[in-house]
């Protein structure tokens, strides 16, 4: 219980990506693919920025700034943002994911009339 | 234009002018065939350029984005081993959009082609930043650039094609998150995303649980985009029914920058020793990559649509790339490294010729393939010299590669692989043997329609100039490679190994 406790962004993330591996692998919906795979690729975006968290961080900037009185935040101290910030980018990568796979979902939709999969192979077949 | 940033410039040019071709397009489309031309001349030149500096050099270029010091800064790094890649992405990547011009307008309609350009220079793009790059969160940015792209690209193709590029998506992403994962594992312990950093700090954590799944988790990822044999269901249906100039790109190169990806990870990013003593990685990868070699060359004999059939035997190429770096000994290696270069070059001929015998003759059919050489003789030629190539006749420079691999197989006294690399061969033999003889030997079918003239009658290939050139090329550039297969050894892919074997 207690590593669940003492770890638990990492057990949130774990869950996450299971639910949106199933949802991938298992639905027969292509949506409820696509679902699941932005599930799958937010969970990692969560794991991310729970590693650079930490209780009672401050931001990494110069204390008083300019001044020759600024006083530098110790290592231990500051909230790292790098993970933060390869986030963003990877937020990004994400939507543009979306964003393919949703066209890609039109166009079967148009073409075929159906979202699920074995209906869409079906008509393929012929 | 000063050489010290060419490293910067091969992957920014494509990039900034892919969305330049975008907006000519816009206005006049005949203006973006050109510009593409002209930006991957000036990739190749980049390319060429750094593969002397460093050949006279004798180490690594480190170029310093926005000069910001390696472990905080992105850095490119151009060594013996990226440089020869980057060289044949961007020869590779330029004489396929010469061969596109022609080609791709029998396949999609005239108002998608900047849309097409603008997505084959993206492509390139990805591709090129992928070898180049020595950040390894960057690799991932590059690698989502080249997947989507490439999604985009497939779906442009026939009946099917969009369905395809959709699973293709499912897999990549799995594949670039895996990736991801296995950063931020690295990331977690070490606290740097450089490669050569991350190579200096993670020795004194091999020990580490969170070191070795993230190990599993980068390889999981590479292996997926690289299309080794369990994952690599994706491969077969997108690249079938992608356009043929698109699969011609594509095939050859996505899988083999995933198996540089591999090389890079394994050897530059962890000590060789992690993956060979401590861990017994390179002996479960080529037990997965010998049991892919045989199952896809089966698969492969099964075909009758002859860019699935050379959809399979991508899958067995990659399972010869690992299976050489499975051998984990000089020989071994330097025929991966020669197999990753010469197979690009026999892939993207072969894809070629598929593509213009579909053009040609509206099916990929090997039985409708009867008496080609006589309609198409250049056409045929090129495919003979590509696939006795993959077959590793002699002068050709698959044999070459394969004979690396075959003796760093003994060296490492790995008798299954060797076993497995020879049955290989045979099957490769079988599957373009047979077309050999639908193709030449089918003469009862024709004859009987020419009466008296000895029943041959051998026309020109009915092609435009621009189709043609690149085939050629290939073709000799297969044979300029096997020919000076011991001077490239020599001058390049023996630096390019890493130096602890």
């Amino acid at each position: 219980m207690e590593l669940i406790l003492s770890k638990f962004n990492y057990w949130i993330y774990v869950v996450l990506i299971m639910v949106g591996f199933y949802g991938m692998m298992a639905k027969n919906n292509l949506m409820k693919k696509l679902i699941g795979m932005n599930i799958f690729q937010w969970s990692i975006i969560l794991y991310y920025v729970s590693i650079g968290c930490k209780k009672g961080g401050t931001v990494p900037v110069i204390i008083g700034g300019h001044g020759a009185e600024g006083q530098i935040v110790r290592a231990i101290e500051y909230i790292n943002p790098l993970p933060h910030v390869l986030m963003l980018t990877a937020i990004v990568v994400g939507v543009a994911t979306t964003g393919i796979a949703l066209t890609l979902l039109i166009i079967i939709y148009r073409k075929y009339g159906t979202l699920e999969e074995n209906e869409v192979i079906e008509a393929l077949k012929k | 234009m000063n050489p010290e940033h060419y490293p910067a410039l091969i992957v920014v040019t494509p990039l900034i002018m892919s969305f330049i071709v975008f907006t000519i397009g816009l206005f006049n489309r005949r203006y973006c065939f050109p510009v593409v031309i002209i930006t991957l001349g000036a990739c190749v030149y980049f390319a060429f350029n750094m593969l002397m500096r460093v050949m006279t050099l004798g180490n690594a270029i480190h170029y310093r984005m926005g000069k910001w010091a390696p472990p905080w800064g992105i850095e490119y790094v151009v060594d013996h081993l990226n440089a020869i890649i980057l060289l044949s992405i961007a020869v590779i990547a330029f004489f396929v959009a010469i061969y596109s011009k022609a080609n791709i307008k029998k396949e999609i309609p005239e108002d998608k082609l900047p849309q097409f350009y603008t997505l084959f220079l993206l492509q390139t793009t990805g591709l090129l930043g992928i070898t180049i790059t020595g950040d390894a969160f960057n690799l991932y940015v590059l690698l989502e650039i080249a997947s989507f792209s490439a999604y985009a690209l497939i779906a442009m193709g026939r009946k099917g094609a969009e369905f395809a590029a959709f699973r293709y998506m499912i897999f990549g992403t799995i594949g670039a998150c895996a990736y991801l994962l296995g950063v931020g594992y690295l990331y977690m312990i070490t606290g740097s995303l450089n490669m050569a950093d991350l190579a200096q700090l993670l020795p004194k954590l091999y020990s580490s649980t969170v070191l070795i799944t993230g190990f599993a988790f980068l390889l999981v990822g590479i292996a997926i985009k690289m299309a080794l044999f369990p994952v690599h269901t994706w491969l077969p249906d997108s690249y079938t029914l992608a356009p043929s100039a698109v699969s011609a790109l594509l095939a050859p190169l996505f899988t083999k920058v995933g198996a540089y990806a591999l090389i890079r990870v394994m050897f530059t990013m962890f000590e060789p020793s992690f993956s060979i003593k401590t861990y017994p990685v390179t002996e479960i990868l080529g037990w997965i990559a010998a049991a892919g070699i045989i199952f896809a060359g089966i698969l492969a004999l099964a075909q009758s649509d002859m860019k699935r059939m050379l959809c399979y035997v991508i899958v067995a190429e990659i399972g010869y790339i690992v299976l050489g770096i499975a051998s984990a000994n000089r020989y071994g290696l330097t025929g991966s490294i020669l197999h990753i270069v010469n197979d690009m070059f026999m892939m993207v001929c072969l894809f070629t010729v598929a593509g213009t015998v579909y053009s040609q003759t509206g099916s990929g059919d090997i039985n409708q393939m009867r008496g080609l050489h006589r309609t198409m003789p250049i056409t045929i030629s090129v495919f003979v010299v590509g696939a006795l190539s993959v077959v590793g006749v002699p002068p050709m420079c698959g044999f070459f590669s394969k004979w690396y691999l075959i003796l760093g197989m003994i060296q490492a006294k790995l008798w299954v692989f060797l076993v497995v690399l020879l049955i290989s061969s045979l099957i490769n033999a079988i599957l373009f043997f047979r077309i050999f003889e639908k193709v030449f030997f089918d003469l009862s079918a024709k004859e009987g329609h020419t009466h008296g003239h000895n029943g041959i009658s051998v026309t020109m290939d009915k092609l435009s100039f621009g189709e043609l050139v690149p085939m050629v090329f290939f073709a000799l550039v297969i044979i300029l490679l096997g020919v000076f297969s011991g001077a490239i050894i020599d001058h390049i892919i023996q630096f390019a190994v890493p130096k602890i074997f």
